[in-house]
């Protein structure tokens, strides 16, 4: 789930009378857009000729950095190739191995067995978070070998289980550089910014080039796409870490590596462990998604059994990502809270030292029971409790009940006949000129002139390089999903907001939601409505509801108690007090789920390209198979513009309103 | 190096804030104001300050918020480079000091103690103490058996194992104390170390402070913005306000003859009687009779009220710890001080 970094820009103050230029703007527009029955068919489309060859241009790019293996001219390639067969394979073959039992160099042992795993989970996670999350620890790796998915579990376990601490260490070291040399934070801010929008597909390809396929790619792009938080937390932390610490690290006599390692690092702790926390998250998302490029494991089979429509299995499979998701998130959480305790003087070590001997003792003894006892070893295809094919017909037996049948079917077609398709043929039927003027409009509305001039850039650019009308029906899809679940999120954040209670439950679903790896909102979507274009919508519709509710709920919550009881004893209803004082009041947070929402729908949009779509994603996807980087990153990077055309615009819109109503 | 070498030499000492300090500091024409330099962009955290530091001696450096001192304290200990002037530590120029240099003489001589008690969250009482230690390099043993023993000295005997969040205000600044003490420091910096503790756990905390002094006789540069405090500690008292020292002197001269307007505004309110001694007061002996029972010098002028308003005589004598008398009081002048007359 992209986490949006917020390269927000101060809004200047507007030179010329702010509505004027905002009217000339959209009469310029409409009037463009009412012509063009007369228009040249220049200024409908950017005619072909006029298009440069982006694709080709980086083709040669990378040709060039890439270095040619054949000829042995040295580049980057040499190097990627090299660590990729090297010290990765190595550590992936040693995760593989005693996860899974690839029996890949470097080969030490048996697999462990998935009893001893659990116990070990178990005891973490009472050490972590009490019984609760013992239950969730050991419970999650019994079910996963209990419905017979121990083997792809672990297979995608093995590989996160080496990307995200390489993530954890390459975005502590690039915080680190980021809050020690401003140059370097100013340099790769913009770079977070556009790597937090681009869609996965463009991380997948360049590793499958420059660094084979297989684990190694798959690890590769996770790192990648899970790093970009860990740094801007790490920053983050360092730089919170209070004067007087540092002060009295200087006059312990700490030499600079002394203050690094033992003042600023674990006086950072809690942030960089919320990094922690983003760095698993992230790589779960993305190793799961890493099945488009082949990658075997949850999210492999995932993609096998949806796409033969087996959806028991795939409910399944569902149920065992979110349960790792959930325990995963859990006690990453938990260690961050988790704060040292001291022991009586004269405690015993065993005491001391009791959770790690009760792991130790539990792994032993699982262990040795799994030599005697198979089924701690692993359970057979035949003892799995999988209901597959009965959960597959209790689903298919639902949709076939006449009433869902109709429901679903009349949802289908309004939404297509009457609102999707029509929507996507006027967006569509917009000359490209007057869209960009709209969209310029919008910013400079929103945002004022620094984000109005970047929507102008971007589209532009968007424009330039050919892939126009995809483009549009990408946006077509983010737009009516987002507009979808803002009918259904706010109104639910606001039932939500007036009572503690509800808040409390809504936002522990939404939380936990917002930890399911993207690609589990299809399955809801799929088995309700097939492989269809509503499908599409309705599944960014499920994915985007998330953050709208809970900024929703979040923004009406933070609204000072004074204010609520002032409105009270000014004889307010309660639909005054919600319209006149508590939505006003958080609109700015409001505006932040708003723009999260829009960010998360063209995440999932890129994901639904699997079902089906016409849009940027369906060529991303396309480009898989083959070798186009060129292509593959001038898709990606058109997806990157419009996302943030939008994230400025209204960041800078939420920005600018907090500070005006004084909550900044 | 003889002994009456103060510790501590500052000479005309400045601190910029702005963007370029040292060129404006060069260019700026002398006896320019607070306000005249920061109409130029510049905030003067210290301006032009010259005060020595004796061994032994206890200088507390008293001022409001933003009046400079705990900037004047940080350079004093090199975490901020003046802009102007030379510090001399016991005969050395420490803005010479290469990083080595420096990290050797924080590791030595220095001890530093923070408002906001500036204590590693992560680790225990004992490890927080034995922090400065283990940076220079202690072996395991000898820097927890030092700790234990600051550990003890301060009273939290008991607590070593504690994480600082687990104590009380008073107790982490203990904590603070004896880890300014575990390299056994000669100069001692307090910045404001009681300042965000209680009424009652201060004045405990003051008197314990007053014990460990009694005890170890630092050379001790003391931060304070409570006016009692100050009198109650100092050896010396710099009052400060907009980067410049506008007094200093010993707590009965400030109280007794302010130098300026706004020492005395805050001098107003304070009951001198609490404050001076009777030693203050002394005049020679000049003839006047010096029979009859002395009053004590280092009595403070409220311990002898009954007995300077019993005693009828218009002199009278003054007597040192030993007995001995060293000359004599005017009655009317310490009534005067009592009363707050004339």
């Amino acid at each position: 789930m992209a986490d949006i970094a917020t390269t927000a820009l101060p809004s200047q103050p507007s030179s010329p009378p702010r509505d004027r230029v905002l009217q000339v703007l959209l009469v310029a527009a409409v009037v463009l857009t009412a012509l063009k029955p007369v228009l040249p068919d220049m200024l409908i489309r950017l005619p072909e000729a006029w298009i440069p060859p982006f694709a080709a241009w980086l083709d040669a790019f990378f040709e060039f950095i890439k270095g040619d293996p054949a000829t042995g001219r040295f580049g980057l390639m040499t190097l990627t190739r090299w660590f990729a067969e090297g010290p990765l394979d190595f550590l992936l073959g040693f995760t593989a191995n005693l996860l899974e039992g690839k029996y890949r160099w470097p080969f030490l042992s048996d697999p462990i067995p998935w009893s001893a795993v659990a116990v070990v989970g178990a005891v973490l996670g009472y050490y972590l978070g009490g019984w609760k999350m013992a239950l969730l620890a050991g419970g999650t790796f019994v079910w996963t070998a209990a419905m017979g998915q121990w083997e792809i579990t672990m297979e995608t376990l093995s590989v996160l289980a080496v990307a995200a601490p390489l993530g954890f260490l390459i975005g502590l070291v690039m915080g680190i550089a980021a809050w020690k040399w401003k140059a370097f934070d100013t340099a790769i801010k913009p770079a977070l910014a556009v790597m937090q929008t681009l869609p996965f597909y463009t991380y997948l390809l360049p590793a499958v080039i420059f660094f084979k396929v297989g684990p190694t790619a798959g690890a590769i792009a996770t790192t990648i796409y899970a790093t970009p938080p860990m740094i801007l937390m790490t920053a983050l932390g360092l730089k919170k870490v209070s004067p007087e610490i540092i002060e009295a690290g200087k006059m312990s006599g700490c030499t600079r590596w002394q203050m690094l390692t033992k003042v600023y690092i674990p006086s950072a702790r809690t942030e960089i462990l919320v990094g922690v926390n983003q760095v698993i998250m992230l790589s779960l998302a993305m190793v799961v998604l890493t099945a488009f490029i082949g990658m075997p494991g949850l999210g492999g089979k995932l993609l096998a059994m949806m796409n033969s429509f087996k959806l028991g299995r795939s409910f399944e499979i569902g149920v065992t990502i979110v349960l790792v998701a959930i325990m995963l998130d859990q006690m990453s959480k938990a260690w961050v809270h988790k704060l040292p305790q001291h022991h009586e003087k004269g405690t015993l070590w065993y005491i001391r030292h009791k959770y790690l001997l009760a792991g130790v003792v539990g792994f032993v003894f699982f262990f040795v029971l799994a030599q005697f006892v198979e089924y701690f070893n692993e359970v057979g295809r035949r003892q799995s409790l999988s209901m597959g094919r009965e959960i597959d017909d209790v689903i298919k037996g639902f949709l076939n009940i006449d009433a869902v049948q109709a429901t679903t079917g009349f949802i289908r077609y309004i939404l297509n006949v009457w609102v999707l398709v029509p929507f996507r043929d006027a967006l569509l039927w917009v000359p490209t000129p007057a869209f960009i003027l709209f969209m310029i409009a919008f910013a400079y509305a929103l945002g004022g002139k620094r984000p109005a001039i970047y929507a102008g850039v971007f589209f532009g650019l968007v424009a330039l390089t050919g892939w126009w009308d995809r483009a549009i029906i990408t946006l077509y899809s983010v737009i009516s999903a987002v507009f979808i679940s803002t009918l259904i999120g706010i109104p639910l954040g606001i039932f939500a907001a007036r009572s503690e209670k509800w808040a409390n439950r809504i936002l522990l679903v939404c939380d936990t939601a917002q930890t399911f790896p993207s690609f589990i909102y299809l399955l809801p979507a799929i088995m309700l409505f097939g492989i269809t274009d509503t499908t599409v919508v309705l599944s960014i519709v499920i994915f985007t509801t998330v953050p709208l509710t809970r900024y929703t709920i979040e923004g009406l919550r933070a609204v000072p108690i004074e204010m609520s009881e002032a409105a009270d004893m000014s004889g307010c209803t309660r639909w005054q007090k919600l319209t006149s004082v508590q939505l006003p009041l958080a609109m700015p947070t409001l505006a932040i789920g708003f723009n999260q929402a829009i960010m998360f729908a063209f995440f999932m949009v890129i994901i639904a390209a699997f079902i089906g779509t016409q849009d940027l994603g369906q060529e991303l996807q396309r480009t898989l198979a083959g070798t186009d980087l060129g292509k593959n990153f001038v898709l990606g990077i058109n997806v990157s513009l419009m996302a943030l055309t939008f994230d400025l615009a209204i960041m800078s819109w939420a920005n600018r309103r907090r500070k005006a109503l004084g909550l900044a | 190096m003889s002994t009456d070498q103060p510790v501590i030499s500052c000479r005309n000492i400045w601190k910029l804030f702005g963007p370029d300090p040292r060129a404006y500091l060069a260019a700026m024409t002398p006896g320019r104001s607070y306000d005249e330099i920061r109409a130029d962009g510049y905030i003067a955290g210290v301006k032009d300050v010259t005060v020595d530091v004796a061994r032994g001696e206890m200088l507390v450096i008293m001022g409001l918020s933003g009046s400079g001192k705990s900037t004047l304290v940080r350079c004093l200990s090199r975490l901020h480079d003046i802009t102007g002037g030379t510090i001399e530590v016991e005969g050395q120029d420490i803005m010479a000091l290469a990083e080595k240099d420096l990290i050797e003489l924080r590791r030595s001589k220095m001890g530093m103690v923070f408002q906001s008690f500036g204590l590693l969250p992560h680790r225990t009482v004992l490890d927080n103490v034995a922090f400065p230690l283990e940076m220079r390099g202690q072996d395991k043993h000898a820097r927890r058996a030092r700790a234990m023993e600051v550990i003890e000295l301060v009273g939290l005997g008991g607590r070593e194992e504690y994480f600082p969040r687990e104590l009380s205000g008073g107790q982490q600044q203990r904590v603070g104390i004896a880890r300014s003490l575990a390299i056994e420091p000669d100069i001692w910096f307090l910045d404001e170390p009681f300042s965000a503790l209680d009424p009652l756990i201060r004045r405990e905390m003051q008197d314990e402070f007053l014990r460990l002094q009694g005890m170890l006789g630092k050379t001790i540069v003391f931060i304070t913005h409570d006016f009692d405090e100050a009198l109650r500690l100092a050896d010396r008292i710099a009052i400060m306000k907009d980067g410049a020292i506008e007094q200093c002197d010993t707590p009965d001269r400030i109280v007794l003859d302010p130098q300026t307007e706004y020492v005395r505004k805050f001098t107003e309110d304070i009951d001198k009687a609490r404050v001076v001694h009777a030693g203050t007061l002394l005049t020679p002996v000049n003839g006047h009779a010096v029979d009859g029972p002395p009053v004590a010098a280092h009595e403070t002028i409220q311990k002898l009220a009954r007995q300077l308003v019993n005693d009828e005589r218009a002199h009278l004598p003054v007597a040192d710890k030993s007995g001995k008398v060293i000359g004599v009081i005017e009655r009317q002048k310490a009534l005067d001080v009592l009363l707050g007359g004339a």
